[in-house]
């Protein structure tokens, strides 16, 4: 398969690689298509993703759902056709009718793997990325036509990835200078898009993987099996600690997956540079141990004791004992904030700021013992599991619960969110894991695992981690298609206690009862890190540069909402929270338009005209009988002499005379 | 089984020397730089009170006149040089790079009117009160030389402004009459009246370079063309205005300082109404000068605060004020865009920056990148109430925060008994005038 290849030529080169000379580029294909132009091989230079200064404002940062898998599988299958191309093309007479016929491109063989929609669309959209030079019929100096014209197509996926929401519609009848801002608001945003989703092809690592024989499942192959099959420094990764003393152990890797912090139950707490073994520092607090968790940087972490919150630094000294925070059962870091969110045996969540060492918030949760907690890392949200089998989503600015989900038929065991903040996998006491989108809080896919899982981890790239009793068990893409069989699975000798996946490696730390041990899992970690958020690799002075840089930066607790991007949208609800705010404080709607009632009321009854008028009416009253009685004789008296009359006209119309014809 | 696991060279991430600078991979996936707009909000906000906190516009006093300065003069062609006339006739040559006067002369006895230097650079132009209008060379004499102008014509009248021809060598004098003088002749060889008794101001336009314009004491803003005999028109506004300047970049739009505490820019083809009032000044304004881009003006006045206002903009952007600094006679924006000279009653001449918060010097490409970037983010988040609110804030002397309250009461009573006379007369009888509308008395041609 394509696989075997990559997998081979990525160990040569890390093989081969020493001090002073460059990792030689991973092909891609348009190397291909180099070599192709100019007939012979060119070894192209590396070219060094240095990504200049460059504020966020330029940078999409926008949420991805899916697809990534897709993409890597996209990228394999490119650089495969790349490294056949330059074999068809070698002999010099085909050149020209190779040049000349479009369907050769390296990139149009990706398109077969993917549905035929899509596919369509692509082509569509190819074929008028192509077609448009070729209309013009531009020539190059040698005469020799350009076989790809125009600009290179993006990937699909890659441009989706950086995508900054919907574009926004122009309204009609806004100003001249609006519309031109929006435009131009626009453009650059898809300017950045577009470099961002090319800029991709240019990270310098690939994902790991694992795949099995054929008829061999991944899950049977053992850890020591994968120590032994990839590079040494790899392989040393995989170890085991056997700290049966003072177990079982909770673990946290420090941000940018160096260091790694380990909390015993019954007080051995100790921090190591876990890469290369170097143990900083080590010591017996005497007390139980709930959770360890580092600050924001390896100078200092945080202990939760049996009584209160203390905070140590690397080299073991106690720094702080925050008695505000007692019984604390699980701690969450939020980096962006610098903000301590500490979940209490008494019910209480808490957040500290470790920048200036305040309580920011404590709430009383009323819903008992706290002990399943999760940070939402897309939007600072703490996720608590209660033994109702709710799962409750909380801020620091608000009393109540933002969401109330009812997960589970038994307790809440574990929660765990993904890190773009869109899925969030639970599992509980009645045995069940259960995948939910929390966009939409609807759940996705409802799982049963026979022994229940009693901690849930993912990793950067979506792997999830459960562990039932003593066995740890990877899977992988459980919110998509419904998953069967784990991906990897590994027995230990004690039940497991703390999971973690080490950030930007592929290593899961599982704590268990008999100490700690460190697995392999292929795939796990995201291999491309960002130098300016957490650099595996910094120096000393460059940690100084970013903990000041971070400090500055440091996101007000006040802007933790479901929301992060609500800060840049149009506030259109302002007026009418103005005036709601206006009608409290006034009492009542200084701008309500009353109901229309008519009022009945008499006019002029007092203007002398009237007065008159009516007892004019009055001195007439005595009279007004007589008057009507007058009249109505008059009226019986005009009545019959009309009878009177018809009678008479009657008798004469007997006679007739000669006048008669002129009659009506 | 086939199975690849992350494994990085540290050699690929880490520098290889000492000499090198720091390797800064990047990784511009969303979910790796989470909370981006909280973030960015954050840093404007910084960015903004940084803003406040660097804003140090004050840099130089340059002292040394015996008597109020009355006037200023900007050398065309060389940016250091600055020229200042006083209250006591003397006048005074500066370089503004070492801050010191370079040479002084008596140019008139009693006030300095009014001076232009000569668009070559090589001599300028004085009135005085005493009814003469003098050519100086630039050049300081020699050892043992007297000072002594090249050229003096005696008026009839006192003289209260001069300008010179952008390219030849003609120039205006108004006083009694706007006069068009030949440099090689002793009398003018044009006079334009319109039954006015003095004129403060004359300004040539310099792009069409025949025109000016000049203010006069009836009120009024009257534009001539040099090649006519007659002049063009006139505006008649509710108060005086005192100068005025054309905007060199649009040249058909001039601003002039009014008596009435505001400034107004007319475009010189409607002048039945001005384009935009500016308003925050609480007392007379004295001078306004603009930027060479033409994007900004500097206003001075009485209140003893100098002002920048957008062109365009209802309100100033900025306002300078020392508590040494007495009434603001005259100002001026310097050629290279970056820095604004303010001579006031009490004799200083004071240096302040254009833009109050900048840097001053060369700037490394680092932190040009930062200059740029955190400005993107202040335009970005600049209707963020916060935000909004730190870079709005302006210390005032407490009797101009005074005074505006005060003003804006009467304003407010003026507009309520108004729309009351409005509401108890006859419909149409008492008519809407905007704002604008009603500092113009009446346009003549």
């Amino acid at each position: 398969m394509n696989t075997t290849k990559m997998a081979t030529s990525s160990e040569t080169t890390l093989k081969k690689t020493h001090v002073g000379n460059k990792k030689k580029p991973i092909k891609r294909y348009w190397h291909g298509t180099e070599t192709n132009e100019t007939g012979k091989k060119q070894t192209p230079k590396p070219t060094k993703p240095r990504g200049g200064k460059r504020g966020l404002t330029s940078l999409p940062l926008k949420r991805h759902w899916h697809g990534t898998e897709k993409n890597k599988s996209n990228g394999k299958k490119q650089r495969n056709h790349s490294e056949r191309t330059p074999k068809q093309t070698q002999p010099s007479g085909e050149k020209r009718a190779l040049t000349s016929l479009p369907s050769k491109r390296s990139w149009q063989g990706t398109k077969k793997n993917e549905t035929d929609g899509e596919k369509q669309r692509n082509d569509n959209e190819q074929t008028s990325t192509q077609t448009e030079p070729s209309g013009g019929e531009k020539r190059l100096i040698s005469s020799k036509e350009d076989p790809f014209p125009g600009t290179a197509p993006i990937p699909k996926n890659s441009l989706k990835k950086f995508k900054r929401g919907e574009k926004q519609e122009i309204p009609r009848d806004a100003w001249h200078k609006v519309k031109c801002a929006i435009a131009d608001s626009e453009a650059v945003d898809d300017m950045a898009q577009k470099q961002n989703a090319r800029f991709d092809l240019l990270l310098p690592e690939d994902a790991g993987f694992l795949e099995g024989d054929e008829d061999e499942d991944t899950c049977t192959i053992s850890q020591e099996d994968i120590a032994n099959a990839v590079d040494i420094t790899s392989g040393a990764k995989y170890f085991n600690l056997a700290l049966s003393q003072f177990g079982p152990y909770r673990l946290d890797y420090s941000k940018n997956g160096r260091h790694l912090l380990l909390g015993g139950r019954r007080g051995h707490v100790t921090c190591l540079e876990w890469q290369s073994k170097q143990l900083m520092c080590e010591m017996n607090v005497m007390e139980t141990v709930n959770d360890v968790k580092w600050l924001h940087t390896e100078a200092m972490f945080a202990v939760a004791q049996k009584k209160w919150l203390y905070i140590y630094d690397n080299k073991g000294i106690e720094l702080h004992c925050i008695r505000k925070f007692n019984d604390v059962l699980r701690m969450q870091f939020l980096p962006y904030h610098f903000l301590l969110a500490t979940a209490s045996a008494t019910g209480f969540l808490q957040y500290l700021d470790v920048s200036v060492g305040k309580e920011v918030a404590a709430t009383c949760t009323k819903a008992g013992r706290l002990d399943v907690m999760a940070q939402n890392p897309y939007n600072a949200i703490i996720h608590l599991g209660h033994s109702n089998g709710t799962v409750t989503l909380w801020s620091p600015n608000v009393k109540e619960p933002l969401v109330k989900m009812l997960c589970h038929q038994g307790g809440v065991r574990s929660v765990a969110v993904d890190k773009t903040g869109t899925y969030m996998v639970t599992s509980g006491m009645d045995k069940k894991l259960k995948v939910y989108d929390i966009r939409s809080y609807k759940p996705l896919q409802s799982y049963f695992l026979p022994a229940g899982a009693s901690c849930l981890s993912l990793s950067q790239k979506g792997l999830l981690c459960a562990a039932t009793g003593d066995t740890v068990q990877v899977y992988r893409d459980v919110w998509g298609t419904p998953v069967t069989k784990p991906y990897m699975a590994h027995r230990l000798k004690g039940s497991v206690w703390g999971l973690h996946f080490c950030p930007f490696e592929d290593i899961l730390g599982v704590g268990h009862g008999e100490g700690f041990t460190s697995m392999v899992v292929p795939g796990a970690g995201e291999p491309n890190f960002d130098g300016y958020d957490a650099n595996p690799y910094r120096s000393s002075k460059q940690m100084q540069e970013w903990e000041v840089k971070a400090l500055l930066e440091k996101v007000q607790p006040e802007l933790i909402t479901l929301d992060p991007s609500m800060l840049s949208k149009v506030d259109k609800s302002t007026w009418e929270q103005r005036h709601q705010d206006r009608v409290k404080a006034l009492g009542y709607d200084p701008l309500a338009k009353g109901k229309f009632i008519p009022r009945f009321k008499k006019k002029g009854r007092s203007s002398s005209g009237n007065v008159e008028r009516r007892k004019r009416q009055v001195a007439h009253e005595d009279q007004r009988d007589e008057i009507r009685k007058t009249v109505e004789e008059n009226m019986e008296r005009a009545k019959e002499r009309k009878q009177y009359k018809k009678e008479q006209m009657a008798a004469a119309a007997g006679q007739k005379s000669a006048l008669d014809r002129f009659r009506k | 089984m086939k199975v690849k696991v992350i494994s990085r060279n540290p050699d690929d991430y880490v520098r290889q020397t000492k000499l090198d600078i720091q390797r800064v991979p990047r990784n511009y996936d969303p979910s790796l730089n989470p909370f981006e707009t909280p973030r960015e909000y954050t840093r404007a906000l910084n960015a903004t009170k940084l803003e406040r906190v660097f804003a140090k516009p004050f840099l130089a006093s340059l002292d040394g006149h015996r008597d109020g300065v009355n006037c200023m003069a900007k050398h065309p062609k060389s940016l250091s040089t600055m020229l200042s006339g006083s209250c006591d006739g003397e006048l005074k040559v500066w370089n503004l790079t070492k801050r010191e006067c370079v040479r002084t002369l008596q140019a008139h006895e009693g006030f300095v009117r009014a001076m232009v230097v000569r668009f070559c650079g090589t001599s300028f132009f004085t009135i005085g009160d005493d009814k003469t209008i003098k050519q100086w060379s630039m050049e300081t004499p020699g050892y043992g030389e007297e000072e002594e102008p090249l050229n003096t014509i005696l008026g009839k009248s006192v003289f209260t402004g001069i300008d010179h021809h952008q390219e030849r060598g003609v120039f205006a004098t108004c006083g009694q009459q706007v006069d068009i003088w030949d440099e090689q002749r002793s009398s003018p060889i044009r006079s334009f009246s319109w039954g006015v008794d003095s004129f403060s101001c004359v300004r040539f336009n310099p792009v069409e370079t025949g025109l000016l314009a000049s203010c006069a004491s009836d009120r009024s803003i009257v534009l001539y063309d040099m090649r006519e005999a007659t002049p063009l028109k006139k505006v008649i506004m509710t108060l005086r205005s005192n100068t005025l300047c054309w905007n060199p970049m649009e040249a058909y739009n001039f601003t002039c300082s009014n008596e009435d505490y505001n400034l107004y820019t007319f475009d010189m083809r409607k002048l039945d109404m001005p384009s935009v009032t500016h308003k925050d000044h609480v007392s007379a304004v004295l001078d306004v000068d603009y930027s060479p881009t033409g994007k900004e003006f500097v206003s001075a006045s009485f209140d003893k605060t100098i002002r920048i206002f957008p062109k365009d903009s209802y309100h100033s952007r900025e306002v300078y004020h020392t508590t040494r600094m007495q009434h603001v006679i005259c100002v001026k924006w310097s050629s290279d865009n970056k820095y604004v000279l303010s001579g006031s009653d009490e004799m200083n001449i004071r240096l302040w920056k254009a833009s109050a918060a900048e840097k001053l010097g060369v700037l490394t490409p680092r932190e040009q990148a930062a200059v740029n970037y955190n400005q993107k983010l202040k335009e970005r988040f600049q209707h963020h109430p916060e935000v909004r609110r730190i870079a709005r804030h302006r210390h005032v002397p407490k009797s101009i925060y005074n005074q505006r309250r005060e003003l804006h009461i009467m304003r407010t009573a003026r507009l309520r008994k108004e729309s009351n006379i409005r509401k108890h007369s006859t419909p149409g009888s008492v008519p809407v005038l905007s704002e604008k509308e009603k500092h113009i008395v009446a346009v003549v041609k």
